[in-house]
């Protein structure tokens, strides 16, 4: 009597445990098609014509004509990407440069005043930059980089140092130091110890670095339209404000322009998930 | 090197904004006169200063509950799959909106909001809710809360990810062992998942509202803050008056609440981690 009461309720448990596990899945999925069928419906409307985006939005485009991504293309966002990949890349360079170095300096050298400087560069880690804009204004116009690319570089980079110096920085403190005590005892100076063991060994966290930066850099806003306003000079994400500005009634076009410039980050995003990941781990981690 | 470009282009502002703060330049001549705390009273007298701060503190809570509390349900889900490879697939999916440039999310659900060629509204209608058919970026009640629901669906994802490497840390053991004892999925959740990723939770908490008095992309690209000023957030309101007012001392005056707010939201943070450490 009381092992079929005990089958009886196992299998109870078992039918609650089926629905639930059928609920969470669909939720997932749910969640799935909420979370990606806006960014499909915005590639597919780069395909249609004005007739049809004002038509039914989950219609499929009736031809695949790439023309709305050419004319976009030509129209603007070729030298708005051109900008963007230089700004993006150079700034990815300095930033990593010169946050190795500084980590490399607080961790393998015995510099006067270490604590203080760590003080001085996880303390920018809190500053944001809404707050240093008004002053960076001014700054910047007597330094003469207003509307320059260097304006954006020098910033991307001094803004993301801290946060960059703080990963290579936890890095460096758990690889092991015999390396450079040896190359030191064969008479390395310390920049030979620096590119040629340090920056070898740091490489899975450099890749990291680099592709936190380059998701920044190619995304970053408030100082790329408050500092650029040529639009040989403007980043993607202003100019694809200025894009919507000038073919406001040409939303296709504009649509072409939004897929353009996702594309490459979604992109660089699945093909580096891997250390995408470990930068985020070591960064909330310590 | 990097200690001058950070004191350089990182610290230097920030003080220099208190001083920019305390002035009135005209726009004219360019002449710059001293007016001591004028700009801070003004700012206490501004009504749209506190729809400003009322709906960063909407986006904070809004996102707290989504980002934080949410993000940590969906994460658990995915990581009690048996499937690996379906796990690797659902972080992955739900972190691509984070991956895409503000500009260019706030530009979709812009779209996506309109009533005539979005997807919102014909949604709705299709599904029989005509009744809820708004411009709702249009509407003074309304665009604050279009705003933060876009801004919910782009940042899920990422501390979705977070929470689920918090997890991963979690020995498998301890899981193992409660079933054995009985412990059903919920119990588990509430009583091993939850306390183990508390640190995770709390500094997500900490990281969530100070980005939430930072907000100015979308706002920005979506609405501009308006219409009439309704949606207006701190960081937009300070470009308004800034930027297209060329009022910087009064621009900055709000720039100086935000880095009060933000220095809260920091110090707290600090704190945290250290009486983590303490605890460890």
């Amino acid at each position: 009597m009381s092992a079929t009461l005990a089958v009886a309720r196992r299998r109870q448990v078992n039918v609650w445990s089926v629905v639930a596990r059928t609920f969470l899945y669909s939720f997932l999925v749910c969640l799935g098609v909420v979370v990606i069928y806006p960014l499909i419906w915005m590639a597919l409307s780069g395909f249609k014509d004005n007739a049809q985006i004002f038509g039914d939005p989950f219609a499929p485009p009736l031809h695949w004509s790439w023309n709305n991504y050419v004319q976009a293309w030509n129209q603007g966002v070729r030298g708005y990407v051109t900008v963007s990949v230089l700004v993006t890349v150079a700034s990815a360079v300095c930033t990593v440069l010169i946050s190795a170095w500084t980590a490399f300096g607080l961790t393998r050298t015995r510099m006067p005043g270490k604590s203080l400087v760590v003080a001085v560069v996880l303390g920018g880690l809190m500053l944001s930059p809404t707050v240093a804009i008004i002053p960076l204004v001014k700054m910047l116009q007597a330094l003469g980089l207003y509307n320059t690319y260097w304006a954006l570089i020098i910033l991307y980079t001094a803004f993301r140092v801290p946060f960059t110096t703080f990963l290579i920085r936890a890095y460096m403190l758990d690889l092991p130091s015999d390396l450079d005590e040896a190359a030191t005892m064969d008479g390395a100076s310390e920049g030979q110890i620096f590119w040629r063991i340090t920056l070898p060994l740091c490489r899975p966290i450099i890749i990291s670095c680099v592709i936190l930066h380059v998701l920044f850099a190619w995304n970053e806003y408030l100082f790329a339209m408050v500092f650029t306003s040529g639009s040989d000079v403007q980043t993607l994400p202003v100019g694809l404000t200025s894009i919507m500005a000038t073919h406001g009634t040409n939303y296709a076009v504009v649509f072409a322009a939004m897929t353009i410039s996702a594309l490459p980050i979604v992109v660089v995003f699945f093909a580096a998930q891997r250390y995408f990941i470990r930068g985020l781990s070591e960064g909330i981690g310590k | 090197m990097a200690l001058i470009l950070i004191g350089w282009f990182v610290y230097y502002p920030i003080v220099d904004n208190f001083v920019v703060s305390t002035t009135d330049q005209d726009i004219y001549t360019g002449e710059v006169t001293n007016v001591g705390l004028a700009n801070y009273d003004r700012l206490l007298h501004d009504p749209i200063v506190l729809v400003a701060l009322w709906n960063n503190c909407l986006y904070a809570v809004i996102s707290v509950i989504f980002q934080v509390f949410g993000a940590f349900l969906l994460a658990a889900i995915i990581e009690d799959l048996r499937n690996e490879r379906w796990r690797r697939l659902w972080r992955a999916v739900y972190f691509v909106p984070s991956a895409i440039s503000i500009t260019v999310t706030g530009l979709l659900f812009y779209f996506i909001y309109q009533p005539q060629i979005g997807l919102l509204d014909a949604a709705l209608s299709r599904l029989g809710l005509g009744q809820f058919v708004l411009p709702w970026l249009g509407d003074e009640h309304t665009a604050i809360y279009a705003i933060i629901a876009m801004s919910q669906w782009q940042g899920f994802g990422y501390s979705t990810l977070l929470f689920a490497i918090a997890i991963q840390k979690i020995p498998r053991d301890l899981y193992d062992a409660a079933t054995i004892d009985g412990a059903g999925p919920l119990r588990r959740l509430w009583s091993i998942t939850f306390p183990l990723t508390r640190e995770m939770t709390g500094l997500m908490i900490i990281v969530t509202i100070t980005g939430a008095f930072q907000v100015f992309n979308e706002v920005m690209v979506m609405t501009a803050g308006g219409p009439n000023n309704s949606s207006q957030v701190l960081g937009t309101w300070l470009y308004q008056k800034a930027f297209i007012e060329d009022n910087f001392g009064y621009g900055a005056a709000i720039a100086a609440v935000i880095f009060v707010l933000t220095m809260l939201t920091g110090a707290a943070q600090l704190w945290y981690t250290k009486r983590r450490r303490v605890q460890l």
